[in-house]
C-alpha cells in the first residue's frame, strides 16, 4: 500500500491491537518519532514495546523510571568513585576514563548495531522536569560524553515507545515531538480476542458469562478501582482452576477478591449484592 | 486545541511520504500526531465532524436510556435531592428530559456544568455517574472515521466536564514544600569531594537529610444540608487528599454550616472535639483548607446561640470562631462547590471577606494551592 516499509507492525500472537494503535505505531516507525501511549492501567501499555519487538524480530530495551530517576543515568554514568578509589591503590589504569563510562539504558539503545526497540516505562513517574531534558537526545538520537570527547549517535533511530499514566502533565515541548494514542478500555469483542490469547481453549459459555459479569462491574462508577483487563484474566483463571458450572458465574460471582482489590469496593459490592439498594447518603446526613 | 506549527509539519511530513490511503486512516494519523492527550480527542472528533460535514443527528438513544433508568444500581449513585426529582417525573418524562439535554448537549458543546449538575437542581447526576457516561452511539464494526468522531467517545474525557480523584491528587502535588528533615542518609557528593579533597585524597564521606515534604493539611469540610448536592464531589477531594501520601500530616474534621465550639470527627458527627483544643494543638504552619458553600441564614453566623442545631448553643458567633481559624493559621483558603455566580449572598461574602475563596473545580483548586504555599 505505500512506500518505505509503511504498516509494518501487525501486532504479535500474544498481544491483541486495535486498528488505530497500529497505526500508531507505524506512524511512529516511519516518522522516527517516539510514540507516548496512554491508557488506564491494565490496558497493556507495556506490553506494546514487548509485542512490537517481537512482531518485528528486534531486540527490546527497558528503561523503568521511577521517582528518583535522572535523564542522565539513561545517557552514561561516569563511576568516579569507583576511579577514586582504584587510583588509591594503583592496581588499575586509572588513566584510560573510558573503563569508568557506563552506557544507561537509552546509550545502549543508541549504541547497539541493529535497530532496537526502546521501552521508556511510566516516564511520569520521574521528576516533572525529567522529560524536558531528554527532548534533544530523542530529538537527535544523539549524545555527546565529554569526559572521554566521545559522540554516541544511533545508526538506526531505536523506534522509541513512552508509557504514562499522567500522573503529572507532560511538557509541551516533550509532547510536540511524540505521537500520542491513549489506549481505550477494549470493548467487548476486543476483549473476547484478548482472554482468547490467553484461553486458547476456553468454552464459549463460560467466556460470555464471564465477560458479560465483568462489564457490569465495570459499570458500576462507584467503585475506587474498577477491575481491569490482568484483573478479568486472573479471575478467569480462577473460574477454570475453580470448574464451576456456567450459570453460577453470573449468580454468585465466585473469586470476586480477584477482580476487587479494594476494601471499600468490596464492602460496597457485598452491600449492593445483598439487595440493599440503600442511599449511601443517608450516613452522611 | 494547542496544535504547534512543528506537529503540523510532522502531519505534513507523514502525508507526504504517503501513509495513508483514505479517510479513516486520516482520522487516526491526524489524530496521534497532533492531539497529544486523551482530554482534547473529544474537540478533535467535534472539529473533524465540523470540516466533514454531512453527518445526522445523534443516533436513537432511547433504548440505551431506559435501560440505564432501569438498572437499580445507577439510582444509588444519585443524590437525595436528585432522587426526589426522579420520583416526581414518571419514566416517559424522565425520558423527555433527558433526551432534550442530550440534543443540547450536542448543539452546544461547551455546556459542561449543565451536566455535572452542580447547581444542585440537574437530575442527572454528577459528572462520573452521569448517563453520558453509558455510551451513547451505535455500536457496529468496520465504521468509518466520521461515524467514529460522530460517536464522540471521548467526551467523558474532557477536562471542563469530569473531575476525578487522580486529577485532584494531581493538583494537592502542588502543595509541597521540601525541607530536608529526618535522619541524615543521603550522600552529599559536592562536599564529599571537597571533604575528600581537603583529606589529601583519602575518602571521607558526608551525609545529608533527604528532602522531604513538609506541609501538613488540615481539612474542614461543611457536611448535609444545603450541601448535599456536593457531596460526591466532596468524598473526591477528600479520597484524593486522603489517599496522597506525601502529606507530612493530615487531618480533617467536619461541621455543618459553621464552625462553632466543636468541630466533628465524623459525617454523622457524632464524635465531636471541641475546635478550641484543635487551635491549642495544632502548630500555626498546618495548611487550613474549608470547603462549604458558605450559606446559610446571617444569624447562624454572627448571632450567639445562632447554630441551626439547639443544643450547639455556642456563645460565640460562627464568625469570630473562622476569625480565630483564620488568625491562627498562616494559610487558610475556602474552596466553594457553588458557581461563584451564586456567591452573592451576604454570609458567603462575608466568609469570602476572611478566607480566599476558590471554587472547588480543577482551576479553582490549582489557584488554591498556589496561594497556600505562598511565603508569609
Amino acid at each position: 500500500m505505500s512506500n518505505d516499509g509503511f504498516d509494518r507492525f501487525k501486532g504479535s500472537s500474544d498481544y491483541v491491537t486495535s486498528r488505530p494503535l497500529r497505526n500508531a505505531v507505524n506512524v511512529s516507525i516511519t516518522l522516527g518519532r517516539p510514540l507516548l501511549i496512554r491508557g488506564e492501567p491494565g490496558t497493556g501499555k507495556t506490553l506494546l514495546a514487548h509485542s512490537i519487538a517481537k512482531g518485528l524480530k528486534k531486540k527490546l530495551i527497558i528503561w523503568n523510571i521511577k521517582s528518583t530517576t535522572k535523564a542522565q543515568e539513561g545517557l552514561y554514568v561516569y563511576d568516579t568513585v569507583q576511579r577514586l578509589n582504584d587510583s588509591r591503590f594503583g592496581d588499575k589504569d586509572v588513566s584510560d576514563i573510558k573503563q569508568y563510562i557506563k552506557l544507561g539504558k537509552l546509550g545502549q539503545a543508541f549504541a547497539a548495531p541493529e535497530q532496537v526497540v526502546l521501552l521508556i516505562d511510566e516516564i511520569d513517574k520521574a521528576d516533572i522536569e525529567f522529560p524536558n531534558d531528554l527532548l534533544n537526545e530523542l530529538d537527535e538520537m544523539s549524545f555527546y560524553i565529554p569526559e572521554t570527547n566521545e559522540t554516541i549517535k544511533a545508526v538506526h533511530r531505536p523506534i522509541a515507545v513512552i508509557t504514562s499514566n499522567a500522573e503529572k502533565e507532560l511538557p509541551d515541548a516533550f509532547l510536540r515531538r511524540c505521537i500520542f494514542h491513549y489506549i481505550e478500555f477494549p470493548d467487548a469483542k476486543l476483549m473476547e480476542e484478548i482472554v482468547r490469547v490467553h484461553f486458547p481453549d476456553i468454552k464459549n459459555n463460560l467466556l460470555q458469562e464471564a465477560l458479560r459479569t465483568f462489564y457490569s462491574l465495570r459499570q458500576i462508577d462507584q467503585f475506587r478501582k474498577k477491575p481491569s483487563t490482568s484483573e478479568l484474566i486472573d479471575w478467569i483463571r480462577a473460574l477454570i482452576a475453580g470448574g464451576l458450572a456456567d450459570e453460577k458465574i453470573s449468580a454468585e460471582i465466585p473469586f470476586i477478591g480477584t477482580l476487587l482489590k479494594k476494601e471499600p469496593d468490596y464492602n460496597y459490592f457485598v452491600k449492593t449484592r445483598m439487595g440493599r439498594y440503600d442511599n449511601t447518603y443517608d450516613t452522611r446526613r | 486545541m494547542p496544535v504547534s506549527v512543528t506537529e503540523w509539519m510532522t502531519l505534513m511530513e507523514a502525508l507526504d511520504r504517503n501513509c495513508i490511503t483514505n479517510l479513516d486512516e486520516f482520522y487516526y494519523l491526524a489524530r496521534a500526531i497532533l492531539v497529544k492527550s486523551e482530554i482534547h480527542y473529544d474537540h478533535y472528533d467535534v472539529a473533524f465532524q465540523e470540516y466533514f460535514k454531512g453527518i445526522e443527528g445523534p443516533a436513537d438513544i432511547s433504548e440505551q436510556i431506559l435501560e440505564w433508568l432501569k438498572n437499580p444500581i445507577n439510582r444509588t449513585t444519585l443524590t437525595e435531592q436528585e432522587r426526589a426529582l426522579f420520583d416526581k417525573m414518571d419514566l416517559d418524562e424522565l425520558m423527555r428530559e433527558l433526551e432534550k439535554r442530550l440534543k443540547e448537549q450536542t448543539e452546544q458543546h461547551d455546556g459542561g456544568d449543565y451536566w455535572i449538575g452542580r447547581g444542585g437542581t440537574a437530575p442527572f447526576g454528577h459528572s462520573g455517574s452521569n448517563p453520558a457516561g453509558i455510551r451513547i452511539g451505535g455500536q457496529s464494526g468496520g465504521r468509518g472515521a466520521i461515524q467514529i468522531a460522530q460517536e464522540r467517545r471521548f467526551r467523558n474525557y474532557r477536562s471542563d466536564l469530569t473531575l476525578d480523584v487522580r486529577q485532584i491528587k494531581m493538583a494537592l502535588r502542588g502543595l509541597r514544600e521540601l525541607n530536608r528533615i529526618g535522619p541524615e542518609d543521603e550522600l552529599d557528593l559536592p562536599k564529599t569531594i571537597e571533604a575528600t579533597s581537603k583529606n589529601a585524597g583519602d575518602i571521607e564521606l558526608i551525609w545529608t537529610r533527604s528532602r522531604k515534604n513538609a506541609v501538613k493539611l488540615l481539612l474542614l469540610m461543611d457536611v448535609g444540608g444545603s450541601m448535599e448536592p456536593f457531596a460526591e464531589l466532596c468524598s473526591l477531594l477528600f479520597s484524593a487528599a486522603h489517599s496522597s501520601s506525601h502529606f507530612k500530616d493530615f487531618q480533617y474534621y467536619y461541621f455543618h454550616n459553621c464552625v462553632y465550639d466543636n468541630l466533628y470527627r465524623d459525617m454523622e458527627r457524632r464524635e465531636a472535639m471541641s475546635t478550641e483544643h484543635l487551635l491549642r494543638t495544632l502548630e500555626r504552619d498546618y495548611k487550613v483548607v474549608l470547603v462549604g458553600d458558605a450559606r446559610m441564614a446571617v444569624q447562624e453566623l454572627t448571632d450567639r446561640w445562632g447554630a441551626i442545631y439547639y443544643y450547639e448553643r455556642n456563645d460565640s458567633p460562627g464568625i469570630m470562631w473562622l476569625k480565630r481559624i483564620s488568625e491562627h493559621f498562616t494559610h487558610c483558603i475556602w474552596l466553594n462547590p457553588e458557581m461563584p455566580s451564586y456567591w452573592n449572598h451576604p454570609t458567603v461574602q462575608m466568609i469570602g471577606k476572611l478566607f480566599p475563596m476558590y471554587e472547588l473545580t480543577l482551576d479553582g483548586l490549582g489557584q488554591s494551592v498556589k496561594k497556600l504555599v505562598v511565603k508569609r
